[in-house]
């Protein structure tokens, strides 16, 4: 058991590193780098030779690669080319504003849609559970700036009731952030719980079709209570992973979503920063998106690992 | 042998209906279009449906909305199907062999796709396309990459069902190759499932493919798929928004014409659309 997870550890690390060294030789592609960049109109040869020289971009790329990956293992991101601030002090409001949406995006959508899958797996086939059904699998078929899109037109443009950007700065204040809030995560929120309703759906009529709940439902005990005592417990893991798959579904749903509200948060910011060509800026954060992604992934492996016995057993 | 076709449910039978009528405009739309999609119909921007001699309205540039999407559908539904058939054949050939083949070269084969499918697909367009820039060659490639190790897992636990029946037990008692074994036997069993995959990943690479438009990362200018159309008219939102409904909704029915008839073929198989378009 333990033996599994460390490897799973391992193969977790492996793939943050090859995450790193692909946002690396993108960003390499690029035409211009750094000096470039930040010389803009005063580049004669001269100048970026001799900036080049300072930050070290005239060694060859595997060593820059390795002093870009040692920063990062110590949290030296390097500057900022368009503010010159470091990139760590740049990111973290942004980063915040990300979990924000994420965070509260995941607490009301994963009850909801546990709640949702339950109810359509007790009454399979009714009218219920088929309303259920056709409504979530339309709505994991449309894009999400549809769905911002009719959000602004309703409650922005018609309503009035809400501006239809976020506009956040660093310190507003709760009742603003909220405001801003609420549109992004609504957008985020009617995928997510279409993508989970369906699958914990799926994951409850499994374990139904179980001996055992057969035996409980011949030995007459009521619907509610099998599927609260009999189902539920044995779909933990399962469910375990429909959860991070729509945690992993978010990481890239914000990007989106984000530009959409030109809400103030990560995807926003790397799409800037990448029309900027801020290569610092662009590294930082897709290594951070992809290590979320990749941890929330390793999470939930050994969340499975460990709610199945079986596995277990056979390590 | 010859597996028994089930019957498609009514709301499969929809879906078929809503892509045939999709693939009709992508392949006759063109010559009904009122307008040459680039030409400038008037000078006002984002007239709503019906007005300006329009059935659509105009976009951002007074160019007529309607002519501009029939123009799309083709390049939508073409660049998603080629992508999807380039992810599909390299996992299928990767999935199969690493099934039959077993072993280390299984081991290894699946480390390397469990690696691919660790990154965020959006991001792994993202980079991919910041450093090459984008262009449709480049795009078919990214999608194709992110599409090929998800479909590789399907094809690999497909082939390994299979592979364990008797007359594959068979054929590999007599000797065959392995791609003998995996071209005349694993295949022509396996339709089924791969169809379904197919059809999935077709949404997803629809999906993905207006999300990068929309970023600006996809088809660029003077070229438009539908996702483009929702990007380059956002600011239309404050002027009724029907010039980022109207394709933006072609995108969505589209989706869900493909989505309800895999839905009714994985319906028998027990696996789910939204679990799979996850992962």
């Amino acid at each position: 058991m333990i033996i599994l997870i460390v490897r799973r550890l391992l193969i977790g690390l492996l793939t943050l590193w090859a995450a790193s060294v692909l946002v690396y030789v993108g960003t390499e592609l690029l035409p211009g780098d750094s000096a470039t960049v930040i010389l803009g109109q005063e580049k004669t040869p001269e100048a970026v030779a001799a900036l080049r020289a300072k930050l070290g971009l005239d060694k060859p790329a595997p060593v820059r690669y390795f002093n870009w990956l040692t920063g990062l293992l110590q949290g030296e991101m390097g500057n900022s080319l368009v503010s010159g601030k470091p990139v760590a002090d740049v990111i973290s409001g942004w980063v915040k504003n990300t979990f924000i949406l994420a965070g509260f995006t995941a607490l009301i959508a994963v009850p909801l849609s546990l709640f949702l899958g339950m109810l359509s797996a007790a009454f399979p086939n009714s009218l219920l559970d088929r309303s259920i059904s056709i409504t979530s699998l339309m709505v994991v078929s449309v894009p999400e700036f549809l769905t911002a899109s009719i959000l602004v037109l309703l409650i922005a443009v018609n309503l009035q009731w809400l501006p239809a950007t976020s506009h956040l700065t660093a310190n507003a204040t709760a009742a603003a952030t909220f405001k801003a809030l609420i549109m992004p995560m609504a957008t985020l929120t009617i995928a997510s719980l279409a993508y989970m309703t369906r699958m914990t759906r799926a994951a409850i009529l499994d374990v139904l079709r179980s001996p055992y709940v057969e035996m409980a439902v011949l030995k007459g005990v009521p619907r509610g209570r099998i599927i609260l005592l009999h189902a539920l417990p044995n779909a933990l893991g399962p469910i375990v992973n429909v959860v991070a798959l729509v945690l992993g579904y978010l990481v890239s749903g914000v990007v989106v979503v984000e530009a959409v509200f030109a809400y103030p948060g990560m995807g926003r910011l790397l799409l800037d920063s990448v029309g900027l060509r801020d290569f610092p800026m662009v590294q930082a954060l897709a290594v951070l998106f992809c290590g979320f992604y990749i941890a929330i992934n390793l999470l939930a492996d050994i969340l499975a690992m460990l709610t199945n016995p079986k596995i277990g057993e056979e390590g | 042998m010859k597996a028994k076709r089930p019957p498609l449910s009514k709301w499969g039978k929809a879906g078929i209906a809503i892509l045939s009528i999709h693939l009709a405009i992508a392949i006759i739309g063109p010559f009904f279009a009122p307008t040459d999609p680039g030409e400038i119909l008037t000078f006002i921007a984002f007239a709503q449906p019906g007005e300006e001699g329009t059935l659509l309205g105009t976009d951002y540039l007074g160019r007529d909305l309607l002519s501009r999407l029939l123009y799309g559908a083709g390049l939508t539904i073409a660049l998603a199907a080629v992508t999807t058939a380039v992810g599909f054949v390299l996992g299928v050939v990767v999935g199969f062999y690493a099934a039959e083949a077993g072993g280390r070269i299984d081991t290894l084969i699946f480390r390397v796709v469990d690696v691919v499918i660790s990154f965020p697909p959006i991001l792994l367009a993202l980079v991919i396309i910041v450093g090459l820039g984008s262009s449709i060659p480049v795009l078919i490639v990214t999608v194709g990459i992110i599409q090929a190790p998800r479909v590789a897992r399907i094809a690999r636990a497909v082939a390994m069902d299979i592979g364990t029946q008797e007359f594959v037990e068979a054929a590999r008692a007599r000797g065959e190759k392995i791609w003998s074994i995996l071209i005349r036997e694993i295949w022509p069993n396996s339709l089924l499932p791969l169809a379904a995959e197919f059809g999935l990943r077709l949404a997803y690479a629809v999906l993905l493919l207006a999300a990068l438009s929309f970023l600006g990362l996809g088809i660029q200018p003077p070229l438009a798929d539908w996702g483009a159309l929702v990007r380059e008219n956002m600011a239309g939102l404050y002027y009724g928004g029907w010039s980022i409904i109207i394709p933006a909704l072609s995108i969505a029915s589209l989706v869900v014409g493909i989505n309800l008839f895999v839905d009714s073929l994985l319906a028998q198989a027990n696996r789910d659309v939204s679990r799979e378009m996850l992962q």
